[in-house]
């Protein structure tokens, strides 16, 4: 799985953060995101799943690699 | 153009007996389909989008306008015309906006706010434990915890909180007339505009000073960094006490879901039942409200660029689709996906703060008074029918 962000739409809502925080962050001076892990390990996939759903501006992409 | 008459009038009445349910016809509306025409107080009959994955859609799509001043917008009611800052405009410059004020309520800063959102919250259950019996819960506590919490964020003393909290309530009361609502906007406005002035000459560590030093690099006017700051007082507070009222009876009224809530040793179980409540009560019904920029399809009728787009998200929170039996209270299901903070980038900026708040009312408050219960009828309890936040006036409880 290979994760992308859209910083344009990001409206730093937080969501990411609270259900996945070992691979999103958020930007200290206006709240956006940050990516830390693009490539998350087995056992986050679920949390990222769960972001990605929750997101609010439908920031969060995810790729499934073969 | 259909008649009037056969067009619902939004928003609907509850049933009697049934204060924590969406309206009856409501329910039949999103039974019967996904887009419904109904009738707002100002005779426009926008679209009602009736469920969860349609509302979703509507709310994240980019040919939808939050635009408070286009005449399209449905709005609320009289006299809410701007002033509401970036809630009421699209992007790029609601995102401008937005983000002025994103860094103070990132997951990260609001978790080091917890000991001192907790101090409040121990603080106003030693304050309820060592007065009167019966008292009322809203004024005595969940009214003073969130407004306690967002004056010290925005540094706004407390000391005026009859001044704000009766303007705010104005705001958001539906039978308010729109120049009362002026009025209480603009006093809102020229209080904390003079507090945000005082801040450009001396900037703290507070949220309005942050605003201040925008001023000062000429990012912000001076009215556009005082409609963020009514915006956040307003939103900072109303909705959160409302929420902390609704939420304490909904679970005296359940009480094997309160012993639940109560007895918790995992963490996870008062977490997952701050989404449960915020999902299941959804206070603000009064529906999202967007128009149509261009032509767009939802749930497979085609809606047309200028009409109205009202989602009632207590509707879509209560979809079956989304939540299965979604009627039952049960604050160990995973609710996490309901859109009581809305959808789509104007969805609430707050909302980590909102669920610290609960998180720590509901640790404190039933513990440190595990006898908490009801000082009167049910039946009399007066909900607030004719607000835009949903709640009740009073809550005498006794222990």
């Amino acid at each position: 799985m290979k994760i992308t962000v859209d910083d344009d739409r990001c409206c730093g809502a937080g969501s990411c953060v609270l259900l996945a925080p070992d691979v999103f962050d958020q930007r200290d001076e206006d709240g956006v995101v940050v990516l830390l892990d693009a490539r998350p390990g087995e056992h986050l996939r679920t949390a990222v799943r769960g972001a990605a759903d929750v997101c609010p501006a439908a920031a969060i992409a995810l790729h499934e690699e073969g | 153009m259909t008649s009037t008459s056969e067009v619902p009038p939004f928003p609907m009445p509850r049933a009697r007996g049934c204060p924590f349910d969406p309206p009856p016809t409501l329910r039949g509306l999103q039974r019967e389909g996904p887009l419904a025409k109904v009738e707002l107080w100002d005779g426009s009959t926008p679209w009602l989008v009736t469920r969860y994955a349609d509302q979703r859609a509507v709310l994240t799509d980019r040919r939808v306008s939050a635009d408070m001043s286009n005449p399209h917008y449905p709005r609320q009611g009289p006299g809410i015309v701007g002033s509401l800052s970036f809630i009421g405009i699209d992007d790029p410059e609601h995102a401008r906006l937005r983000r002025m004020v994103g860094s103070v309520f990132t997951v990260k800063n609001v978790a080091a706010m917890r000991p001192a959102v907790r101090r409040i919250v121990e603080e106003a259950v030693d304050a309820l434990l060592a007065g009167p019996r019966p008292v009322d819960l809203v004024e005595a506590f969940a009214l003073p915890v969130p407004s306690l919490v967002i004056c010290a964020l925005l540094d706004v003393p407390y000391a005026d909180h009859d001044f704000f909290q009766t303007r705010s309530r104005l705001v958001v009361n539906r039978t308010t007339t729109g120049e009362q609502r002026t009025e209480a906007m603009l006093g809102l406005a020229d209080y904390l505009g003079g507090l945000v002035a005082a801040k450009v000459d001396d900037p703290g560590d507070d949220l309005l000073s942050r605003l201040a030093v925008r001023i000062r690099a000429g990012e912000l006017t001076h009215r556009q960094a005082t409609d963020v700051a009514v915006l956040l007082l307003l939103a900072g507070h109303e909705t959160t006490a409302n929420m902390i009222a609704l939420s304490t009876l909904l679970l005296l009224r359940n009480p094997a879901q309160l012993a639940l809530l109560r007895d918790a040793q995992d963490p996870v179980v008062v977490t997952r039942a701050v989404e449960e409540m915020l999902r299941y009560l959804n206070i603000t019904h009064g529906g999202r409200r967007r128009f149509a920029a261009a032509d767009l399809e939802v749930g497979g009728q085609v809606v047309r660029a200028g009409e109205g787009l009202v989602m009632p998200t207590d509707i879509a929170n209560r979809d079956p689709a989304a939540f299965p039996d979604p009627d039952r209270l049960d604050i160990t299901r995973d609710a996490r996906h309901h859109i009581a903070f809305g959808f789509g980038v104007h969805q609430c900026l707050g909302q980590p703060l909102v669920r610290l708040e609960l998180e720590l009312v509901y640790r404190t408050l039933f513990r440190r008074i595990p006898g908490l219960r009801l000082a009167g009828d049910f039946e009399s309890i007066p909900f607030k029918h004719d607000a835009l936040v949903y709640g009740v006036y009073e809550l005498p409880v006794t222990w």
